[in-house]
């Protein structure tokens, strides 16, 4: 595969997701102005957001400047070479940054110390797995501080929410963990939900919900139920838009399930703001781009 | 409703939460770093009276010789919580500007001197950025960094709205109260 071609189609990913918010975040977001009474804060507040994503678009530039965390999602043939592939990817990072489609983001923990590429230990974060073509299908989400900080888990049962190990204790701590959120991650949200799983796990597989559209239906009948409910009563709760009241709090809610232990029962729980940047592409042999995804 | 700085007390008293303002004249960016050393008895550089200071670290590059902001929106304001009361008090602050409200503290502090809390819609960055007229200054660009450092920004209509006012109301606890009710509700009903 040609490097430089490659590492150009990550670049213009990268610039894509920062800057121009998806097709079906942006609808989503415009039915949930229309449905917020005139001359209320939460009408206000959706119509700035709005504006505010049209002109990123128009500038080029980003759309909100905690560009957060960067993360890759890579599926490629069997014979897919993961380090040249990350090699690109960090050259592309990089020179993302240089153009400012992207804060310098990444502090060093111990030193506090910013590397100013973007760059470092798990930055950015690569998932590959391998698929049955033989092009790389490349998704990107970026990921907020703000609302990564109200991420929770639970562990079943819940004894001050009286949540027990079923469905009803889970509902239970969606609610809650939406409550507990207020508009402190950039409300309206999306909730990325995972029942089951290790601690780790669990939350790695809540982020992945997020790779899914917000207008697709869960193919498992139960979850599908689960997401309609939780979005029904989250928006009744009444926290709106920044948190200033209204009908919008939730724009989505995404579960997926694994299997669990025994002993342990985590609903691991990992919130988007409504600045919900995912964008993808196919590239194929060349390193080109030859489809674009979410479009 | 559009206020210029210097803002008045008097406006200022007359403002309610829920109230939708803008703001043109001067805001002053600071975070952390600007709000710790003016807490541990530093010196203000600038004279910010009458104005407000802004929870941002905004991305600024310097083009031709002339600072530009290309993104400028609030980051969460509650990390100022224990020094915030003190830094009204000291700078004579009409405004304090950020997102997802503050405490106890700032709300007395708000009533005792004729403050208010405004929230910028977060995540805005590029709205937010191009209210931005000019970048009169800027302090401790060295020894803070771009981001905290205090940027002293001439603003046209900068879009907030007033969520904590000078009459001992926050909008955040409201909701939060009236949200927590609801979650009651809705939990015993599963
Ligand atoms: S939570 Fe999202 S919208 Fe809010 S500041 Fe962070 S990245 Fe931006």
């Amino acid at each position: 595969m040609n490097t430089k071609s490659l590492q150009a189609s990550l670049l213009e990913l990268v610039r894509r997701t920062s800057c121009d918010l998806p097709p079906d975040v942006e609808s989503t977001l415009r039915r949930a102005l229309a449905r917020e009474q005139k001359g209320t804060t939460a009408k206000y507040a959706l119509e700035v957001v709005h504006k505010n994503i049209a002109l990123a678009r128009e500038k080029s530039l980003p759309i909100c400047q905690d560009t957060g965390s960067i993360l890759f999602y890579v599926t490629g043939p069997k014979d897919l070479d993961s380090r040249a592939f990350r090699k690109a990817g960090d050259a592309a990072v990089k020179a993302a940054t240089e153009l400012g489609y992207l804060r310098q983001n990444s502090v060093d923990s111990l030193t506090g110390k910013n590397s100013g590429t973007n760059l470092g230990p798990g930055s950015p974060v690569y998932h590959f797995e391998q698929g049955s073509k033989r092009t790389i299908a490349v998704r990107l989400i970026l990921k907020g501080g703000g609302c990564e900080n109200v991420g929770i888990q639970y562990a079943l049962p819940n004894g001050a929410l009286g949540a027990g190990r079923d469905l009803a204790g889970v509902e239970k701590c969606l609610l809650d963990a939406v409550y507990k959120a207020q508009g402190k991650g950039c409300a309206p949200g999306i909730l990325g939900v995972c029942i089951g799983g290790d601690r780790a796990i669990g939350f790695a597989h809540s982020k992945e919900q997020f790779l899914r559209t917000l207008e697709d239906k869960n193919p498992n009948p139960t979850l599908a139920k689960l997401e309609t409910r939780v979005m029904k009563k989250a928006n009744a709760l009444g926290i709106g838009p920044m948190g200033f009241g209204g009908k919008t709090t939730l724009l989505g809610c995404k579960i997926g399930a694994l299997n669990r232990l025994p002993a342990s029962f985590f609903v691991s729980i990992s919130y988007m703001c409504w600045a919900y940047r995912r964008r993808g592409c196919v590239i194929g042999g060349s390193g080109k781009v030859s489809r674009w995804l979410y479009t | 409703m559009i206020m210029t700085t210097p803002i008045s007390e008097e406006v200022i008293r007359s403002l309610h939460v829920g109230q939708v303002v803008e703001v043109s004249g001067s805001v002053f960016t600071g975070r952390d770093s600007v709000h710790r050393h003016l807490y541990d008895g530093g010196k203000c550089p600038v004279d910010m009276r009458g104005s407000a200071i802004y929870h941002c670290g905004p991305v600024v590059v310097k083009e031709n010789g002339v600072w530009v902001v290309k993104a400028a929106g609030p980051t969460t304001s509650i990390r100022e919580e224990p020094y915030q009361a003190d830094v009204i008090r000291m700078l004579g602050l009409r405004g304090v500007i950020g997102k997802g409200g503050m405490g106890k503290q700032t709300l007395e502090a708000c009533r005792e001197h004729g403050c208010v809390y405004m929230h910028a819609i977060g995540g805005a960055a590029q709205v937010l950025a191009d209210v931005v007229t000019e970048v009169k200054d800027v302090y401790f660009l060295e020894k803070f960094g771009s981001p905290e450092a205090i940027w002293h920004f001439a603003v046209e209509r900068f879009p907030v709205v007033i969520t904590m006012d000078t009459h001992g109301n926050s909008l955040h606890s409201d909701v939060e109260g009236d949200s927590q009710k609801k979650l009651q509700e809705l939990i015993a009903g599963i």
